[in-house]
């Protein structure tokens, strides 16, 4: 495992075409790792009936709102908590 | 009419959008259905158990899980480490795959949960989802606006209260234990499911409040 819990680490900001899980809103944006989940088949090569494997860990991974929303209507510690897999997360320089 | 006038001619050609009074997303998958048991992928039974099963769960199995944790802190703890271990421990059916994990929301702290993706939803727990929590108005703004969104529920929170929204894009569901309500100290666990809300448990609402104790 790659990263862990308390780490910042940026989402990666490549496009990508096909099937694939991590939401845009979070692409390109600074978080902080919560907890490491598990690893589960690759759902980018799965919904292409190939068997997904290597397994890829899963992080839960967690971005102030007021990073991701201009306008964002709340309090400077609301969050927003997304399930990303490892290869699509990077050291946070 | 607006200048947007839905009589204009179409610049592309497409077949009609309806077959009848059949949806167009019912049509589409009721021929990927017809391809797959044609293609022996999958037997039209297995589909039939599938949806059995669903129709069975209901949000009672979710009740019966933060009641006890409401009164059992060790229980609670076991909850929040290990949602399957604890909804087995009840004699609960978890479901096959997913992962469960379950929040707990406290007086500092409100989880609710989307799906921008598509509808995850635990099911096993809850039942078959809501329409609203698989409408697109949902999923695009309980990310961007929870408040706005709560408050439409009905819930206002202090600017105080950590607004987490958990939003599942892969194979973790999420069940939110909710607060306790106050004046509900001297309830039975049973009575204490009743007020365990299926909404309550996406987060977007408290628990129904305990009736008021006649004198």
């Amino acid at each position: 495992m790659r990263y862990r819990p308390g780490q910042r680490v940026r989402v990666a900001a490549r496009p990508h075409d096909g099937h694939h899980r991590t939401p845009s809103y979070v692409k390109g944006k600074l978080g902080r790792v919560e907890r490491l989940h598990a690893s589960f088949t690759n759902p980018e090569t799965r919904a292409y009936g190939e068997d997904g494997l290597p397994k890829q860990p899963l992080y839960l991974v967690s971005f102030a709102q007021r990073d991701l929303w201009r306008d964002y209507r709340g309090g400077g510690g609301d969050r927003i908590y997304v399930d990303v897999f490892e290869h699509w997360l990077e050291e946070a320089k | 009419m607006t200048e947007h006038d839905h009589d204009h001619d179409h610049d592309h050609p497409h077949a009609p959008i309806t077959n009848g009074a059949e949806p167009a997303a019912a049509a589409r998958v009721r021929a990927l259905e017809e391809l797959l048991v044609e293609k022996g992928v999958i037997a039209r039974e297995d589909i039939r158990e599938r949806i059995d099963w669903l129709v069975s769960r209901s949000p009672a199995d979710g009740a019966r899980l933060v009641a006890r944790a409401w009164v059992d802190s060790a229980f609670k703890d076991r909850l929040l480490a290990d949602a399957r271990a604890a909804a087995l421990e009840l004699g609960l059916d978890p479901g096959p795959s997913p992962v469960v994990v379950a929040v707990e929301n406290t007086e500092t702290v409100h989880h609710m949960v989307v799906c921008t993706l598509c509808s995850c939803y635990p099911k096993a727990l809850l039942g078959p989802p809501p329409d609203w929590y698989k409408s697109t108005p949902y999923r695009s703004r309980a990310v961007s606006d929870p408040r706005g969104v709560l408050s439409e529920f009905g819930v206002e929170l202090e600017d105080e209260v950590e607004v987490r929204v958990l939003d599942s894009t892969a194979d973790i569901r999420y069940l939110v234990v909710p607060c306790r309500p106050s004046g509900s100290e001297t309830m039975s666990e049973e009575e204490l499911a009743a007020l365990v809300t299926r909404d309550s448990m996406i987060g977007v609402a408290q628990p129904a409040a305990p009736a008021p104790v006649a004198s």
